[in-house]
């Protein structure tokens, strides 16, 4: 915890620079008012302003370049629990006998990944993280951006992950999987919250943005979001979880689908119209009959997630981002 | 949709004839991979005559971006990749004499025209079983393009590697006969 009286005139650099020149005032009493002047040019009276009980709490930036690396690790090579319950639910309501054999693979394959500490999936993806910022912190020693990249860095690195970054046009890698792919939100408190979502390449590209005029409606919506699993068919690794947003703007509906894939599989959506769409549209995809990986069967996808966001009166926005069976993410709170 | 199948490349017509949309393969023996930029390059190089990495004529391809190998292993995790990106180059291959490809996912028209035309079929792997399906591989080396890191052609030496018939000389698609099978309420 750092409390800071705040005892500098106002208008004064408050970093080395006025230390220095406080310095040479004193050896120097010659230089004193060209020193001032130099680094303190307004017309106005100091005005002294002081705040007490301003608490920070401060987090090392170290700190968090060590439980990124951490997330980034835990979330390749293992599953969340809730995602392991999802697919033993899957292997016993899929009609399909491939469909079966497929995710008992599946679960096998989860169980020797984390045994043995291998990637679940070779796409260890771009590194997307959510990071929410209590405003009464602050983050010492480095930049939070260069935090989480310098994170990510090493977890690629040290923990054999592919780098999946390249230019879209050269299609040079970087080679170190950076740049990460951040949304920050600042929240009140003072905690830290890092979410790390390694997202793979083959489902995003199935993911899609639509645009609706209002006229479309939920069925409008809902024929949306059934064509794009449809389209999409095998090639983003089904089962599937479906982060659905509605509403919004281009960007926000975009951002909030994929934010939707962090919600457990096992927790139900709290307002219950909402958990009502979502069963509505859960249905209707695995009515498409696409099946585990494709092949055909009753489990297309493991859930629907969807947010409803306020939008524009001229606008329906829908983004659906689709998540491949591995969908792996981790969370920690500094 | 049952029937177990081994194969071992170079393959011939007469080693894909009996395969059925559905049945299970599991490969011994060479295999090659490539993703999008090796493919790039690989036609780069057909289209300007300039020597290729290995001979297509029998072989399979996996497309595939392996994880780096950790210490002690050959390779780390080493899924499929979605095919339809390969989908431009593969005609050109198939005519090179390519007899099977091993990805995720749909293939175009196109492809499923050429891979008739040329005896050819597409397998799948499972998608996502990167960890599992690596336990298969038993030796890899980087034949060309290793500046395109996990994009470089790799040959790889594979004990019962397994994969599912999609595309078969007979012209059937797993991917189709699946879906109608399970549709409900004319969804499909």
């Amino acid at each position: 915890m750092l409390k800071f009286f705040r005892l500098i005139p106002r208008g004064l650099p408050r970093g080395r620079l006025f230390f220095l020149n406080l310095f040479a005032s004193i050896k120097c009493p010659m230089l004193r008012i060209s020193s001032w002047l130099s680094v303190w040019s307004g017309p106005e009276i100091p005005d002294f302003n002081v705040q007490e009980n301003i608490t920070m709490r401060e987090i090392d930036a170290a700190e968090i370049k060590e439980t990124v690396k951490d997330l980034f690790l835990k979330a390749s090579f293992a599953l969340g629990e809730d995602v392991l319950a999802a697919f033993r639910r899957a292997g016993q309501n899929e009609e399909s006998e491939v469909g079966k054999e497929i995710i008992s693979r599946l679960l096998e394959n989860a169980e020797l990944a984390q045994d043995q500490h291998l990637p679940i999936c070779q796409d260890t993806g771009l590194a997307t993280i959510f990071v929410e910022l209590g405003q009464d912190t602050r983050i010492i020693g480095d930049s939070l951006n260069a935090a989480i990249e310098e994170g990510v860095r090493q977890a690629y690195e040290e923990g054999y992950l592919r780098k999946s970054v390249c230019h879209p046009l050269t299609r040079k890698n970087t080679g170190d999987n950076t740049p990460a792919v951040i949304h920050l939100d600042l929240v009140p408190g003072d905690r830290l919250r890092i979410t790390a979502l390694p997202k793979g390449g083959g489902s995003e590209n199935m993911s899609r943005l639509f645009m609706l005029p209002p006229s479309a409606g939920w069925e409008g919506v809902k024929e949306r979001v059934v064509q794009t699993v449809s389209e999409a068919g095998p090639n983003p690794c089904p089962p599937l979880v479906l982060g659905v947003a509605l509403g919004g703007t281009f960007e926000t509906a975009a951002r909030e689908a994929k934010r939707t894939l962090l919600r457990p599989l096992d927790r139900p959506n709290p307002d219950s119209e909402t958990a009502d769409l979502e069963n509505e549209l859960l249905n209707a995809v695995n009515n498409l009959g696409i099946g585990p990986q494709g092949l055909g069967g009753r489990i297309t996808a493991l859930a629907v997630h969807l947010k409803i966001l306020p939008c524009h009166i001229a606008s329906l926005p829908l983004a659906i981002n689709i998540q491949c069976h591995a969908c792996r993410h981790a969370e920690a709170v500094l | 949709m049952t029937g177990i199948h081994r194969l071992r490349a170079p393959l011939g017509r007469e080693a894909l004839e009996p395969l059925r949309a559905g049945n299970t393969v599991l490969i011994s023996g060479t295999m090659y991979t490539a993703r999008d930029a090796a493919h790039q390059r690989l036609i780069t190089a057909i289209e300007q005559n300039e020597d290729l990495p290995f001979d297509f004529s029998g072989q399979i391809l996996y497309y595939v971006g392996p994880t780096p190998a950790p210490p002690g292993r050959v390779i780390g995790a080493a899924g499929p990749t979605t095919s339809y990106r390969m989908d431009p180059y593969t005609p050109k291959l198939l005519e090179m004499g390519l007899k099977a490809m091993i990805g995720k996912g749909r293939r175009s028209e196109e492809v499923k025209a050429a891979m008739l035309n040329h005896g050819a079929v597409y397998l799948a792997a499972i998608g996502g079983a990167g960890a599992l399906l690596g336990q298969a591989i038993k030796q890899v080396e980087i034949i060309a393009y290793p500046d395109l890191g996990p994009e470089a052609v790799r040959r790889l030496t594979v004990e019962d590697f397994p994969a599912t018939v999609i595309n078969d000389l007979a012209g059937a698609d797993l991917y189709e006969l699946g879906r109608e099978k399970y549709a409900r309420g004319g969804a499909a």
